[in-house]
Protein backbone atom coordinates (compact mmCIF):
# COMPACT_ATOMS: atom_id res chain seq x y z
CA UNK A 1 0.00 0.00 0.00
CA UNK A 2 2.73 2.61 0.85
CA UNK A 3 4.09 1.97 -2.59
CA UNK A 4 1.20 2.51 -4.55
CA UNK A 5 0.78 6.17 -2.11
CA UNK A 6 4.27 6.75 -3.21
CA UNK A 7 3.75 5.89 -6.89
CA UNK A 8 0.73 7.75 -6.99
CA UNK A 9 2.52 10.60 -5.52
CA UNK A 10 4.73 10.42 -8.11
CA UNK A 11 1.87 10.31 -10.69
CA UNK A 12 -0.07 12.87 -9.13
CA UNK A 13 3.76 15.12 -8.87
CA UNK A 14 4.11 14.90 -12.72
CA UNK A 15 0.10 15.68 -13.64
CA UNK A 16 0.40 18.52 -11.15
CA UNK A 17 3.65 19.87 -13.13
CA UNK A 18 2.16 19.48 -16.51
CA UNK A 19 -0.83 21.33 -15.81
CA UNK A 20 0.98 23.87 -13.82
CA UNK A 21 3.30 24.56 -17.08
CA UNK A 22 0.14 24.60 -19.04
CA UNK A 23 -2.07 27.35 -17.05
CA UNK A 24 1.15 29.21 -16.53
CA UNK A 25 1.00 28.70 -12.66
CA UNK A 26 3.85 30.59 -10.89
CA UNK A 27 5.05 27.05 -8.84
CA UNK A 28 8.36 26.05 -7.94
CA UNK A 29 8.97 23.27 -10.21
CA UNK A 30 8.17 25.08 -13.93
CA UNK A 31 10.44 28.15 -12.88
CA UNK A 32 13.46 26.06 -12.64
CA UNK A 33 14.95 27.94 -14.93
CA UNK A 34 15.02 30.52 -12.50
CA UNK A 35 18.59 31.56 -11.03
CA UNK A 36 18.42 30.84 -7.16
CA UNK A 37 21.65 31.08 -6.12
CA UNK A 38 25.42 30.75 -7.06
CA UNK A 39 26.66 27.89 -8.74
CA UNK A 40 27.33 24.67 -7.26
CA UNK A 41 26.03 25.75 -3.63
CA UNK A 42 25.65 22.47 -1.53
CA UNK A 43 22.43 21.78 0.00
CA UNK A 44 21.21 23.87 2.91
CA UNK A 45 18.39 25.37 3.96
CA UNK A 46 17.42 27.85 1.10
CA UNK A 47 18.58 25.54 -1.48
CA UNK A 48 17.07 22.04 -0.16
CA UNK A 49 19.45 20.25 -2.80
CA UNK A 50 21.35 22.57 -4.05
CA UNK A 51 22.03 24.33 -6.78
CA UNK A 52 23.95 23.16 -10.11
CA UNK A 53 26.06 25.31 -12.64
CA UNK A 54 24.09 28.02 -13.63
CA UNK A 55 22.65 28.38 -10.01
CA UNK A 56 19.29 26.42 -10.73
CA UNK A 57 17.64 24.48 -7.67
CA UNK A 58 18.11 21.12 -8.24
CA UNK A 59 15.54 20.25 -6.18
CA UNK A 60 12.96 22.17 -8.81
CA UNK A 61 14.74 20.16 -11.23
CA UNK A 62 13.96 16.62 -9.92
CA UNK A 63 10.40 17.72 -9.76
CA UNK A 64 10.14 18.95 -13.04
CA UNK A 65 12.34 16.02 -13.79
CA UNK A 66 9.11 13.56 -12.71
CA UNK A 67 6.76 15.50 -15.40
CA UNK A 68 9.15 14.51 -18.33
CA UNK A 69 10.40 10.91 -17.36
CA UNK A 70 6.73 9.94 -16.11
CA UNK A 71 5.77 11.65 -19.23
CA UNK A 72 8.24 9.78 -21.58
CA UNK A 73 7.34 6.20 -19.74
CA UNK A 74 3.47 6.63 -20.04
CA UNK A 75 3.14 7.46 -23.62
CA UNK A 76 5.65 4.32 -24.20
CA UNK A 77 3.53 2.11 -22.15
CA UNK A 78 0.42 3.66 -23.89
CA UNK A 79 2.00 3.49 -27.39
CA UNK A 80 3.04 -0.01 -26.94
CA UNK A 81 -0.69 -1.31 -24.97
CA UNK A 82 -2.57 0.40 -28.35
CA UNK A 83 0.09 -1.83 -30.66
CA UNK A 84 0.31 -5.12 -28.74
CA UNK A 85 -2.85 -5.70 -27.16
CA UNK A 86 -4.80 -5.82 -30.34
CA UNK A 87 -2.32 -7.49 -32.36
CA UNK A 88 -1.98 -10.26 -30.01
CA UNK A 89 -5.40 -10.28 -29.53
CA UNK A 90 -6.40 -11.02 -33.26
CA UNK A 91 -2.77 -13.10 -33.91
CA UNK A 92 -4.36 -15.49 -30.53
CA UNK A 93 -7.94 -15.61 -32.11
CA UNK A 94 -8.09 -16.18 -36.03
CA UNK A 95 -4.67 -18.00 -35.68
CA UNK A 96 -3.64 -19.04 -39.31
CA UNK A 97 -2.22 -16.81 -41.80
CA UNK A 98 -2.90 -13.40 -39.55
CA UNK A 99 -0.98 -15.26 -36.43
CA UNK A 100 1.87 -16.50 -39.00
CA UNK A 101 2.25 -12.65 -39.62
CA UNK A 102 2.47 -11.22 -36.54
CA UNK A 103 4.36 -13.70 -35.22
CA UNK A 104 7.22 -13.01 -37.56
CA UNK A 105 6.94 -9.10 -36.94
CA UNK A 106 7.23 -9.60 -33.45
CA UNK A 107 10.02 -12.70 -33.68
CA UNK A 108 11.82 -10.13 -35.92
CA UNK A 109 11.55 -7.58 -33.91
CA UNK A 110 12.40 -9.37 -30.84
CA UNK A 111 16.03 -10.71 -32.26
CA UNK A 112 17.53 -7.67 -32.16
CA UNK A 113 18.88 -6.95 -28.75
CA UNK A 114 16.68 -4.17 -27.23
CA UNK A 115 18.97 -1.66 -26.25
CA UNK A 116 20.13 -1.70 -29.86
CA UNK A 117 16.76 -1.76 -31.07
CA UNK A 118 15.60 1.13 -29.28
CA UNK A 119 18.63 3.57 -30.14
CA UNK A 120 18.60 2.69 -33.79
CA UNK A 121 14.76 3.46 -33.39
CA UNK A 122 15.98 6.82 -31.43
CA UNK A 123 18.62 7.28 -33.96
CA UNK A 124 16.69 7.41 -37.18
CA UNK A 125 13.61 9.06 -35.56
CA UNK A 126 14.94 12.32 -33.86
CA UNK A 127 14.59 15.64 -35.77
CA UNK A 128 12.46 14.10 -38.46
CA UNK A 129 9.58 15.17 -39.43
CA UNK A 130 6.00 13.48 -39.33
CA UNK A 131 2.98 14.34 -40.22
CA UNK A 132 4.43 17.86 -39.91
CA UNK A 133 5.29 17.74 -35.86
CA UNK A 134 9.11 17.54 -35.91
CA UNK A 135 10.46 15.15 -33.65
CA UNK A 136 12.00 16.23 -31.04
CA UNK A 137 13.84 15.10 -27.37
CA UNK A 138 10.75 13.55 -25.54
CA UNK A 139 9.09 12.57 -28.64
CA UNK A 140 11.45 10.36 -30.55
CA UNK A 141 11.87 8.91 -26.82
CA UNK A 142 8.83 7.40 -26.59
CA UNK A 143 8.08 6.49 -30.06
CA UNK A 144 11.45 4.37 -29.82
CA UNK A 145 10.79 2.60 -26.63
CA UNK A 146 6.82 2.72 -27.87
CA UNK A 147 7.73 1.16 -30.96
CA UNK A 148 10.29 -1.47 -29.78
CA UNK A 149 8.32 -2.62 -26.38
CA UNK A 150 4.87 -4.14 -27.83
CA UNK A 151 6.82 -7.36 -28.23
CA UNK A 152 6.22 -8.44 -24.64
CA UNK A 153 2.60 -7.58 -24.27
CA UNK A 154 1.63 -9.26 -27.93
CA UNK A 155 3.30 -12.00 -27.10
CA UNK A 156 1.67 -12.77 -23.64
CA UNK A 157 -1.74 -11.38 -24.65
CA UNK A 158 -1.81 -13.59 -28.01
CA UNK A 159 -0.47 -17.19 -25.65
CA UNK A 160 -3.46 -15.79 -23.43
CA UNK A 161 -5.76 -15.19 -26.20
CA UNK A 162 -5.07 -18.94 -27.48
CA UNK A 163 -5.59 -20.22 -24.18
CA UNK A 164 -8.93 -18.96 -23.31
CA UNK A 165 -10.53 -19.30 -27.03
CA UNK A 166 -11.55 -22.62 -26.05
CA UNK A 167 -13.35 -22.28 -22.91
CA UNK A 168 -16.97 -22.79 -22.46
CA UNK A 169 -17.69 -18.85 -21.78
CA UNK A 170 -16.25 -17.97 -25.12
CA UNK A 171 -17.96 -21.01 -27.13
CA UNK A 172 -21.44 -19.84 -25.15
CA UNK A 173 -20.57 -16.13 -26.94
CA UNK A 174 -20.04 -17.78 -30.17
CA UNK A 175 -23.34 -19.80 -29.94
CA UNK A 176 -25.17 -17.22 -28.87
CA UNK A 177 -24.02 -15.72 -32.60
CA UNK A 178 -22.01 -13.01 -31.06
CA UNK A 179 -19.90 -11.16 -33.84
CA UNK A 180 -16.05 -11.92 -33.66
CA UNK A 181 -14.94 -8.32 -32.72
CA UNK A 182 -17.82 -8.36 -29.96
CA UNK A 183 -15.86 -11.88 -28.91
CA UNK A 184 -12.63 -10.48 -28.66
CA UNK A 185 -13.66 -6.94 -27.20
CA UNK A 186 -16.41 -7.98 -25.04
CA UNK A 187 -15.49 -11.31 -23.69
CA UNK A 188 -11.67 -12.39 -24.63
CA UNK A 189 -10.35 -8.85 -23.52
CA UNK A 190 -11.87 -8.14 -19.81
CA UNK A 191 -10.34 -11.95 -19.16
CA UNK A 192 -6.69 -10.99 -20.24
CA UNK A 193 -6.62 -7.58 -19.08
CA UNK A 194 -5.19 -8.26 -15.54
CA UNK A 195 -2.01 -9.57 -17.39
CA UNK A 196 -1.24 -6.28 -19.50
CA UNK A 197 -1.53 -4.11 -15.75
CA UNK A 198 1.01 -6.67 -14.09
CA UNK A 199 3.07 -6.62 -17.13
CA UNK A 200 3.10 -2.68 -17.77
CA UNK A 201 3.54 -1.96 -13.69
CA UNK A 202 7.11 -3.84 -14.20
CA UNK A 203 7.66 -2.74 -17.50
CA UNK A 204 7.49 1.07 -16.34
CA UNK A 205 10.85 0.93 -14.49
CA UNK A 206 12.09 -0.22 -18.11
CA UNK A 207 10.98 2.49 -19.52
CA UNK A 208 11.99 5.05 -17.43
CA UNK A 209 15.77 3.48 -17.60
CA UNK A 210 15.62 3.34 -20.86
CA UNK A 211 14.69 7.71 -21.02
CA UNK A 212 17.21 7.70 -18.01
CA UNK A 213 19.98 5.91 -20.40
CA UNK A 214 18.36 7.52 -23.99
CA UNK A 215 19.11 11.49 -22.56
CA UNK A 216 22.54 10.12 -21.07
CA UNK A 217 23.31 9.25 -25.01
CA UNK A 218 21.80 12.58 -25.95
CA UNK A 219 19.11 11.13 -27.69
CA UNK A 220 16.19 12.22 -25.13
CA UNK A 221 15.38 15.58 -23.47
CA UNK A 222 17.40 18.35 -23.98
CA UNK A 223 16.09 21.09 -23.54
CA UNK A 224 14.30 20.44 -19.99
CA UNK A 225 15.47 18.65 -17.28
CA UNK A 226 14.98 14.86 -17.12
CA UNK A 227 16.07 12.57 -14.46
CA UNK A 228 18.31 11.13 -16.98
CA UNK A 229 19.14 14.90 -18.64
CA UNK A 230 20.53 15.50 -15.04
CA UNK A 231 22.49 12.39 -14.51
CA UNK A 232 24.22 13.10 -17.45
CA UNK A 233 25.16 16.84 -16.30
CA UNK A 234 25.98 15.32 -13.29
CA UNK A 235 29.01 12.66 -14.68
CA UNK A 236 31.23 15.55 -14.89
CA UNK A 237 30.39 16.95 -12.06
CA UNK A 238 31.70 14.47 -10.02
CA UNK A 239 34.77 14.53 -10.26
CA UNK A 240 34.84 18.37 -8.50
CA UNK A 241 32.93 16.85 -5.49
CA UNK A 242 29.38 18.05 -6.95
CA UNK A 243 27.25 15.38 -5.54
CA UNK A 244 24.05 16.70 -4.90
CA UNK A 245 22.32 16.71 -8.21
CA UNK A 246 23.34 12.75 -8.81
CA UNK A 247 22.05 12.16 -5.96
CA UNK A 248 18.98 13.84 -6.00
CA UNK A 249 18.30 12.04 -9.61
CA UNK A 250 19.41 8.81 -9.05
CA UNK A 251 17.43 8.47 -5.13
CA UNK A 252 14.10 10.08 -7.58
CA UNK A 253 14.16 7.29 -10.17
CA UNK A 254 15.39 4.73 -7.45
CA UNK A 255 12.40 5.50 -4.81
CA UNK A 256 9.98 5.31 -7.82
CA UNK A 257 11.12 2.37 -9.71
CA UNK A 258 11.16 0.69 -5.97
CA UNK A 259 7.84 1.23 -5.20
CA UNK A 260 6.40 0.63 -8.61
CA UNK A 261 8.68 -2.97 -8.46
CA UNK A 262 7.30 -4.06 -5.24
CA UNK A 263 3.77 -2.61 -6.21
CA UNK A 264 3.82 -5.16 -9.54
CA UNK A 265 4.77 -7.91 -7.79
CA UNK A 266 2.26 -7.69 -5.01
CA UNK A 267 -0.33 -6.80 -7.98
CA UNK A 268 0.70 -10.36 -9.91
CA UNK A 269 0.93 -12.03 -6.38
CA UNK A 270 -2.94 -10.85 -6.04
CA UNK A 271 -4.20 -11.36 -9.90
CA UNK A 272 -2.51 -13.96 -10.94
CA UNK A 273 -4.29 -17.56 -9.28
CA UNK A 274 -1.18 -19.68 -10.23
CA UNK A 275 0.60 -18.00 -7.52
CA UNK A 276 -0.23 -17.19 -4.31
CA UNK A 277 1.92 -15.84 -0.86
CA UNK A 278 5.71 -14.86 -0.83
CA UNK A 279 6.96 -18.12 -0.75
CA UNK A 280 6.01 -18.85 -3.97
CA UNK A 281 6.49 -15.63 -5.94
CA UNK B 1 14.20 -34.88 -35.00
CA UNK B 2 15.34 -33.62 -38.55
CA UNK B 3 12.08 -32.26 -39.16
CA UNK B 4 12.04 -30.18 -36.27
CA UNK B 5 15.70 -28.76 -36.97
CA UNK B 6 15.20 -27.92 -40.61
CA UNK B 7 11.96 -26.17 -39.65
CA UNK B 8 13.64 -24.32 -37.05
CA UNK B 9 16.21 -23.03 -39.34
CA UNK B 10 13.77 -21.87 -41.95
CA UNK B 11 11.99 -19.89 -39.27
CA UNK B 12 15.48 -18.67 -38.80
CA UNK B 13 15.77 -17.30 -42.26
CA UNK B 14 12.61 -15.67 -42.28
CA UNK B 15 13.35 -14.04 -39.29
CA UNK B 16 16.85 -12.81 -40.84
CA UNK B 17 15.20 -11.77 -44.09
CA UNK B 18 12.58 -9.85 -41.49
CA UNK B 19 15.57 -8.03 -39.86
CA UNK B 20 17.05 -7.07 -43.47
CA UNK B 21 13.99 -5.33 -43.56
CA UNK B 22 13.63 -3.61 -40.47
CA UNK B 23 16.83 -2.06 -40.87
CA UNK B 24 16.46 -1.18 -44.47
CA UNK B 25 13.22 0.22 -43.80
CA UNK B 26 14.16 2.16 -40.41
CA UNK B 27 17.97 3.35 -42.11
CA UNK B 28 17.03 4.15 -45.87
CA UNK B 29 13.41 5.10 -45.95
CA UNK B 30 12.22 6.08 -42.38
CA UNK B 31 16.43 7.88 -42.14
CA UNK B 32 15.92 8.85 -45.88
CA UNK B 33 18.67 10.95 -47.67
CA UNK B 34 21.58 11.65 -46.01
CA UNK B 35 24.09 13.03 -48.64
CA UNK B 36 23.33 16.63 -47.23
CA UNK B 37 24.64 15.82 -44.08
CA UNK B 38 27.29 13.33 -44.99
CA UNK B 39 28.57 16.52 -47.59
CA UNK B 40 28.20 19.06 -44.73
CA UNK B 41 27.11 22.71 -44.96
CA UNK B 42 27.44 24.57 -48.18
CA UNK B 43 28.42 21.67 -50.37
CA UNK B 44 28.12 22.10 -54.14
CA UNK B 45 25.17 20.39 -55.69
CA UNK B 46 27.78 18.41 -57.62
CA UNK B 47 29.49 16.67 -54.43
CA UNK B 48 26.02 16.07 -53.16
CA UNK B 49 25.45 14.19 -56.52
CA UNK B 50 28.60 12.44 -56.48
CA UNK B 51 27.50 11.20 -52.60
CA UNK B 52 24.09 9.95 -53.53
CA UNK B 53 25.83 7.90 -56.44
CA UNK B 54 28.38 6.65 -54.15
CA UNK B 55 25.71 5.72 -52.01
CA UNK B 56 23.35 4.63 -54.63
CA UNK B 57 21.04 7.00 -52.95
CA UNK B 58 19.89 7.84 -56.66
CA UNK B 59 18.38 4.56 -57.33
CA UNK B 60 14.55 3.40 -56.64
CA UNK B 61 13.96 1.79 -53.83
CA UNK B 62 12.07 -1.43 -54.25
CA UNK B 63 10.91 -1.96 -57.63
CA UNK B 64 13.66 -2.43 -59.45
CA UNK B 65 16.80 -4.87 -59.86
CA UNK B 66 19.47 -2.46 -58.96
CA UNK B 67 17.01 -0.90 -56.48
CA UNK B 68 18.46 -0.05 -53.06
CA UNK B 69 16.92 -2.95 -51.23
CA UNK B 70 18.27 -5.28 -53.34
CA UNK B 71 22.18 -3.72 -52.83
CA UNK B 72 21.59 -3.62 -49.32
CA UNK B 73 20.15 -7.20 -49.00
CA UNK B 74 23.33 -8.02 -50.77
CA UNK B 75 25.87 -6.62 -49.20
CA UNK B 76 24.49 -7.75 -46.04
CA UNK B 77 23.92 -10.69 -46.47
CA UNK B 78 28.00 -11.01 -47.33
CA UNK B 79 28.54 -9.05 -44.20
CA UNK B 80 29.67 -5.80 -46.30
CA UNK B 81 28.63 -2.62 -44.39
CA UNK B 82 30.10 -0.45 -46.79
CA UNK B 83 32.25 2.65 -45.27
CA UNK B 84 31.91 4.54 -41.60
CA UNK B 85 31.59 8.46 -41.70
CA UNK B 86 35.94 8.14 -41.81
CA UNK B 87 35.92 6.43 -44.43
CA UNK B 88 37.22 3.23 -42.74
CA UNK B 89 35.67 -0.02 -43.64
CA UNK B 90 32.36 -0.50 -40.94
CA UNK B 91 33.27 -4.28 -40.73
CA UNK B 92 37.12 -3.41 -39.66
CA UNK B 93 36.07 -1.06 -37.00
CA UNK B 94 33.81 -3.71 -35.49
CA UNK B 95 36.54 -6.29 -35.82
CA UNK B 96 39.08 -3.95 -34.29
CA UNK B 97 36.07 -3.30 -31.03
CA UNK B 98 35.32 -6.87 -30.71
CA UNK B 99 38.49 -8.05 -28.46
CA UNK B 100 38.45 -5.07 -25.93
CA UNK B 101 34.46 -5.70 -25.50
CA UNK B 102 34.72 -9.03 -25.00
CA UNK B 103 37.29 -8.79 -22.18
CA UNK B 104 34.58 -6.60 -20.82
CA UNK B 105 31.70 -8.88 -21.11
CA UNK B 106 32.89 -12.53 -20.96
CA UNK B 107 33.84 -11.83 -17.25
CA UNK B 108 30.77 -9.95 -16.71
CA UNK B 109 28.55 -12.86 -18.45
CA UNK B 110 30.65 -15.70 -16.84
CA UNK B 111 30.62 -13.85 -12.89
CA UNK B 112 26.89 -13.19 -13.18
CA UNK B 113 25.56 -16.41 -13.96
CA UNK B 114 27.96 -17.91 -11.48
CA UNK B 115 27.39 -15.93 -8.56
CA UNK B 116 23.63 -15.60 -9.10
CA UNK B 117 22.93 -19.47 -10.23
CA UNK B 118 24.79 -20.46 -6.75
CA UNK B 119 23.26 -17.50 -5.04
CA UNK B 120 19.43 -18.42 -6.35
CA UNK B 121 20.24 -21.81 -5.35
CA UNK B 122 21.03 -20.87 -1.51
CA UNK B 123 18.22 -18.49 -1.57
CA UNK B 124 15.76 -21.30 -2.86
CA UNK B 125 16.97 -23.62 -0.01
CA UNK B 126 16.24 -21.63 2.79
CA UNK B 127 13.11 -20.40 1.09
CA UNK B 128 10.56 -18.32 3.12
CA UNK B 129 12.88 -17.68 6.27
CA UNK B 130 14.33 -14.31 7.02
CA UNK B 131 17.15 -14.70 4.60
CA UNK B 132 15.27 -15.47 1.86
CA UNK B 133 13.30 -12.33 2.67
CA UNK B 134 16.09 -10.09 2.85
CA UNK B 135 17.69 -10.72 -0.20
CA UNK B 136 14.61 -10.80 -2.55
CA UNK B 137 14.56 -6.75 -0.74
CA UNK B 138 18.14 -6.33 -2.05
CA UNK B 139 17.44 -7.63 -5.24
CA UNK B 140 14.45 -5.33 -5.98
CA UNK B 141 16.31 -2.64 -4.51
CA UNK B 142 19.42 -3.45 -6.31
CA UNK B 143 16.90 -3.76 -9.74
CA UNK B 144 15.66 -0.67 -8.56
CA UNK B 145 18.77 1.30 -9.19
CA UNK B 146 19.27 2.70 -12.83
CA UNK B 147 22.42 1.45 -14.08
CA UNK B 148 23.90 5.11 -14.97
CA UNK B 149 23.95 5.07 -10.84
CA UNK B 150 25.85 1.85 -10.40
CA UNK B 151 28.52 3.31 -12.82
CA UNK B 152 28.81 6.78 -11.67
CA UNK B 153 28.96 5.87 -7.59
CA UNK B 154 31.40 2.98 -8.37
CA UNK B 155 33.70 5.16 -10.59
CA UNK B 156 33.77 8.19 -7.89
CA UNK B 157 34.08 6.34 -4.99
CA UNK B 158 35.76 3.33 -6.00
CA UNK B 159 38.69 4.51 -8.58
CA UNK B 160 38.30 8.48 -7.85
CA UNK B 161 38.02 8.61 -3.92
CA UNK B 162 39.63 5.82 -3.01
CA UNK B 163 42.19 5.03 -5.68
CA UNK B 164 41.77 0.76 -6.26
CA UNK B 165 41.14 0.99 -9.35
CA UNK B 166 42.13 3.17 -12.25
CA UNK B 167 39.36 5.69 -13.28
CA UNK B 168 39.98 5.50 -17.04
CA UNK B 169 41.20 2.77 -19.53
CA UNK B 170 44.56 3.18 -20.65
CA UNK B 171 46.69 1.21 -23.17
CA UNK B 172 49.59 1.26 -20.62
CA UNK B 173 47.76 -0.90 -18.51
CA UNK B 174 47.10 -4.77 -18.32
CA UNK B 175 43.89 -5.92 -19.53
CA UNK B 176 42.82 -6.83 -16.02
CA UNK B 177 43.63 -3.60 -14.29
CA UNK B 178 42.06 -2.00 -16.89
CA UNK B 179 38.71 -4.04 -16.90
CA UNK B 180 38.64 -4.92 -13.38
CA UNK B 181 36.27 -1.98 -11.91
CA UNK B 182 33.81 -2.11 -14.95
CA UNK B 183 33.33 -5.85 -14.69
CA UNK B 184 32.60 -5.29 -10.96
CA UNK B 185 30.36 -2.35 -11.42
CA UNK B 186 28.36 -4.82 -14.32
CA UNK B 187 28.58 -8.19 -12.19
CA UNK B 188 26.46 -5.91 -9.06
CA UNK B 189 24.14 -4.23 -11.58
CA UNK B 190 22.89 -7.59 -13.23
CA UNK B 191 22.60 -9.35 -10.35
CA UNK B 192 19.39 -8.29 -8.94
CA UNK B 193 17.47 -9.44 -11.74
CA UNK B 194 19.28 -12.15 -12.19
CA UNK B 195 18.66 -13.67 -8.66
CA UNK B 196 15.34 -12.95 -8.39
CA UNK B 197 14.54 -14.86 -11.63
CA UNK B 198 16.93 -18.01 -11.00
CA UNK B 199 15.06 -18.05 -7.63
CA UNK B 200 11.78 -18.09 -9.44
CA UNK B 201 12.85 -21.02 -11.17
CA UNK B 202 14.85 -22.74 -8.70
CA UNK B 203 11.71 -22.94 -6.06
CA UNK B 204 9.55 -24.03 -9.18
CA UNK B 205 12.40 -27.33 -9.58
CA UNK B 206 12.34 -26.92 -5.21
CA UNK B 207 8.62 -28.18 -5.13
CA UNK B 208 8.44 -30.75 -7.54
CA UNK B 209 8.01 -34.77 -5.99
CA UNK B 210 11.47 -35.59 -6.78
CA UNK B 211 13.28 -33.46 -4.61
CA UNK B 212 11.11 -35.17 -1.64
CA UNK B 213 12.26 -38.12 -2.55
CA UNK B 214 15.93 -37.22 -3.19
CA UNK B 215 15.56 -35.82 0.45
CA UNK B 216 13.63 -38.61 1.74
CA UNK B 217 16.33 -41.32 0.54
CA UNK B 218 18.39 -39.38 3.02
CA UNK B 219 20.53 -37.73 0.27
CA UNK B 220 22.94 -34.48 1.95
CA UNK B 221 21.96 -30.87 1.06
CA UNK B 222 24.77 -30.64 -1.11
CA UNK B 223 24.32 -33.53 -3.88
CA UNK B 224 20.09 -32.76 -3.94
CA UNK B 225 20.42 -29.14 -4.56
CA UNK B 226 23.47 -29.58 -6.85
CA UNK B 227 22.81 -33.17 -8.63
CA UNK B 228 19.11 -32.72 -8.75
CA UNK B 229 17.74 -29.12 -8.70
CA UNK B 230 20.47 -27.37 -10.78
CA UNK B 231 20.37 -30.01 -13.24
CA UNK B 232 16.71 -29.82 -13.71
CA UNK B 233 16.89 -25.97 -13.85
CA UNK B 234 19.33 -26.18 -16.41
CA UNK B 235 16.94 -25.33 -19.54
CA UNK B 236 15.73 -22.17 -18.05
CA UNK B 237 19.53 -21.14 -17.73
CA UNK B 238 20.31 -22.10 -20.90
CA UNK B 239 17.87 -20.22 -22.52
CA UNK B 240 18.74 -16.76 -20.44
CA UNK B 241 22.15 -17.27 -21.35
CA UNK B 242 21.77 -18.40 -24.94
CA UNK B 243 19.48 -14.69 -24.87
CA UNK B 244 22.34 -13.30 -23.57
CA UNK B 245 25.23 -13.77 -25.79
CA UNK B 246 24.73 -10.98 -28.36
CA UNK B 247 25.33 -8.92 -25.49
CA UNK B 248 28.41 -9.93 -25.44
CA UNK B 249 29.49 -9.12 -28.56
CA UNK B 250 27.88 -5.69 -28.61
CA UNK B 251 29.88 -5.05 -25.45
CA UNK B 252 28.71 -2.58 -22.96
CA UNK B 253 27.48 0.86 -24.12
CA UNK B 254 27.75 2.59 -21.07
CA UNK B 255 30.22 0.69 -19.62
CA UNK B 256 32.76 1.34 -21.49
CA UNK B 257 31.95 4.57 -22.56
CA UNK B 258 32.24 5.63 -19.15
CA UNK B 259 35.71 3.92 -18.68
CA UNK B 260 36.60 4.62 -22.08
CA UNK B 261 37.39 1.02 -23.12
CA UNK B 262 38.04 1.23 -27.22
CA UNK B 263 35.50 -1.87 -27.89
CA UNK B 264 32.06 -1.85 -29.89
CA UNK B 265 29.90 -0.15 -27.48
CA UNK B 266 32.23 2.77 -27.42
CA UNK B 267 32.41 2.38 -31.29
CA UNK B 268 28.18 2.42 -31.53
CA UNK B 269 28.00 5.50 -29.02
CA UNK B 270 30.30 6.95 -31.13
CA UNK B 271 28.44 5.97 -34.33
CA UNK B 272 24.94 7.64 -32.74
CA UNK B 273 26.37 10.63 -31.86
CA UNK B 274 27.58 11.02 -35.52
CA UNK B 275 24.48 9.62 -36.94
CA UNK B 276 26.59 7.13 -38.74
CA UNK B 277 23.76 5.05 -40.45
CA UNK B 278 26.49 2.31 -41.88
CA UNK B 279 27.45 1.74 -38.37
CA UNK B 280 24.24 1.34 -36.69
CA UNK B 281 22.90 -0.68 -38.58
CA UNK B 282 25.28 -2.88 -39.24
CA UNK B 283 25.71 -3.18 -36.15
CA UNK B 284 21.96 -3.83 -35.11
CA UNK B 285 21.76 -6.19 -37.95
CA UNK B 286 25.23 -8.67 -36.41
CA UNK B 287 23.33 -8.28 -32.96
CA UNK B 288 20.26 -9.74 -34.52
CA UNK B 289 21.66 -12.53 -36.43
CA UNK B 290 23.90 -13.53 -32.97
CA UNK B 291 20.66 -13.48 -31.24
CA UNK B 292 19.00 -15.78 -33.97
CA UNK B 293 21.61 -18.42 -34.06
CA UNK B 294 21.91 -18.85 -30.44
CA UNK B 295 18.51 -18.86 -29.86
CA UNK B 296 18.61 -21.59 -32.96
CA UNK B 297 21.30 -23.42 -31.39
CA UNK B 298 19.67 -23.22 -27.76
CA UNK B 299 16.49 -24.46 -29.51
CA UNK B 300 18.19 -27.81 -30.95
CA UNK B 301 19.79 -29.04 -27.78
CA UNK B 302 16.83 -28.65 -25.87
CA UNK B 303 15.41 -30.78 -28.85
CA UNK B 304 18.28 -33.38 -28.32
CA UNK B 305 17.54 -33.33 -24.56
CA UNK B 306 14.48 -33.38 -24.14
CA UNK B 307 12.34 -35.30 -26.82
CA UNK B 308 9.02 -34.10 -26.16
CA UNK B 309 9.50 -30.38 -27.30
CA UNK B 310 10.48 -31.89 -31.32
CA UNK B 311 6.97 -32.73 -31.44
CA UNK B 312 5.37 -29.78 -30.76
Amino acid sequence: MVCLGVVMLYFLLAGFVSLAEFFDWPIGPTRWAEEVGPSYAPPSLQNILGTDIFGQSVFRKTLYGARISITVALCASLLSIVIGVPLGAVAGYFRGFVDDVVVWVYSTLGSVPYVLLILAFAVVLRDKTLFGHRLTGITAAYLAIGLTSWVGICRLIRGEVIKHKDREYVLAAVSYGCSRYRIIVRHLMPNVLHLVIVDFSLRFVAFVHAEVILSFLGLGESDRPSWGTMINDARMELSRGVWWQMAAATAAVFVFSLALNVFGDALRDSLDPKLGGFNKT
Amino acid sequence: MRNYVIRRVLYCVAVVFGVLLLTFLLFTVVGGDISVEIAGEGASRETIEEIREEYGLNKPLFLSVDSQFVSHFKSTVTFDFGRARDRELVIDKIKRGVGPSLSLTAPIFFGTAAIAVSLSLVIAFVRGSAWDVAAVVVCTAGMSIPYLGFILLGQYFLAYKWGLFPVFFSPDLTTAQNVALPVLIGIAAGLGGNVRFYRTVMLDEMRSNYVRTAFAKGLSVRGVLFGHVLKNAMIPIITRMAMSVPFLFLGSLLLERFFGIPGVGHLMVQAIAARDYNVVSAMTYIGAILFVVFNLIADICYAAVDPRLSVE
